[in-house]
């Protein structure tokens, strides 16, 4: 579900954080137009905003673990950690955690890809957001989910900054709530 | 293996923690002797204390005692053998972050250090250096950027070869991400030979950015990182034997 459907209609912090993420056709291939958020990084008072309103919606529902995917969501999961007293957990790409891990794989347009997660990191029936940059078909969300349940975890709530027009009118994603607070943004060509 | 610790550190600084903060299973406990807590590393080490002891209680008598939330730092990083390949004792900071007081207490550190200087830019290495970057840059006022891999950002970058024991790397950064004449600092979780961080240094300069430090959370001293940084001070908060 967006943000302006779920109590922030109409909320200039939303627009400021649309404006300050960019769009950069043809990458990585052709026919993709990417939603760059380092320049929201770089406008410190929409970044500020962006942490705002996941703390604001999360700090009041006993969440424990914040669980973020490499790497872009390395880049907002932890400050929404420090905010709310949770724990920060790097779900990542194989091969790059030490030590016991779990694996989910997930598919690709083409092909498959793996998210591991430590063992141990999670206990059972922790309350746990899982933050990405985008959601776009969900898959990677999905595995992400499949890693924390199996280790008994309760996925409270799936939360990206942005989510593509296959998730609109999507209010859940395998069961669980979604999060997102705007939409693509639009086709103004900064490279 | 010396243990460098203050002789003016008081003798509960030394303790690790009789109960773990977090509890997990057994495989999360450290390997204590890897770890040595540092009082201070860089070559400005009377400044950075100075600092710090002005902004702590008045119960920190001397400016040579460290601070207490260094210990719980240090004690909370977990040292994985043989990763990622046999003879390389892996400091792993996950464990850092799933202590909320010391992950806390790790931001509060870089961010009193960092906040009145200037800074309007904290630039940080994938992908540990995204955990540790932007709560810092958030909380001092600054801009964040991203410093990455070969082709994961979008559009116009500008990179920067470094050395690897066998061959070598290239970290990249947006064209128009900074601009000359901002002060930055640069994040990294650890600092072992220094490569990394020379390139991010270089980087910034070739654009007019002046380094105003470069801080991890970790060094291994052994492996003389610092001397790659030429004249940018380095400071960490941890060393380690390893």
């Amino acid at each position: 579900m967006f943000a302006a459907e779920n109590g922030l209609k109409g909320d200039p912090r939303l627009e400021a954080i649309s404006a300050a993420i960019r769009v950069v056709p043809n990458f990585p291939k052709k026919g993709i137009m990417f939603q760059d958020i380092t320049t929201l990084l770089l406008d410190h008072k929409a970044f500020k905003h962006t942490i705002d309103i996941f703390v604001d919606r999360y700090k009041d529902m006993q969440i424990s673990v914040v669980a973020g995917v490499e790497a872009r969501g390395f880049l907002f999961g932890p400050s929404i950690a420090l905010a709310i007293g949770a724990k920060f957990i790097p779900l990542r790409k194989p091969g790059k955690l030490p030590g016991k891990v779990i694996s989910e794989s997930y598919e690709l347009e083409y092909g498959h890809d793996r998210l591991e997660m430590h063992v141990g990191a999670v206990e059972p029936r922790e309350r746990v957001i899982i933050i990405d940059d985008l959601v776009a078909t969900g898959g990677t969300l999905s595995a992400a989910m499949s890693l924390l349940e199996s280790q008994g975890a309760e996925v409270v709530e799936c939360a990206c900054v942005i989510g593509l027009p296959e998730v609109k009118g999507q209010h859940k994603l395998k069961g669980k709530p979604l999060y997102v607070l705007v939409e693509p943004s639009g086709l103004d060509e900064f490279c | 293996m010396q243990t460098i610790i203050s002789p003016l550190v008081s003798h509960r600084l030394c303790l690790a923690p009789a109960v773990p903060r977090y509890r997990l299973p057994n495989i999360y406990h450290r390997a204590p002797p890897s770890i040595r807590l540092s009082n201070h590393r860089s070559t400005t080490s009377p400044c950075l204390f100075s600092s710090a002891a002005a902004s702590r209680d008045s119960e920190m008598a001397t400016e040579d005692v460290q601070d207490p939330r260094i210990a719980k730092i240090a004690s909370s990083i977990r040292v994985i053998p043989d990763f990622p390949k046999p003879g390389i004792m892996f400091q792993d900071i996950t464990t850092l972050l799933l202590d909320t007081e010391a992950f806390k207490d790790t931001i509060a550190l870089f961010v009193d250090r960092y906040k009145d200087k200037g800074i309007s830019v904290v630039a940080g290495v994938e992908a540990r250096g995204f955990i540790f970057g932007p709560p810092i840059a958030l909380a001092i006022g600054a801009k964040f950027v991203p410093m990455r891999k070969p082709k994961k950002l979008p559009g116009k970058v500008i990179s920067e070869e470094y050395s690897l024991e066998y061959g070598t790397d290239t970290i990249e950064m947006h064209v128009g991400a900074v601009e000359p004449g901002e002060r930055a600092i640069i994040i990294d979780d650890l600092i072992a030979t220094g490569g990394t961080l020379a390139a991010a240094i270089r980087l910034l300069e070739r654009v007019g950015v002046k380094i105003v430090e470069c801080a991890c959370v970790i060094e291994l001293p052994e492996l003389k990182g610092k001397e790659k940084l030429g004249e940018t001070p380095l400071f960490v908060l941890v060393s380690s034997a390893a």
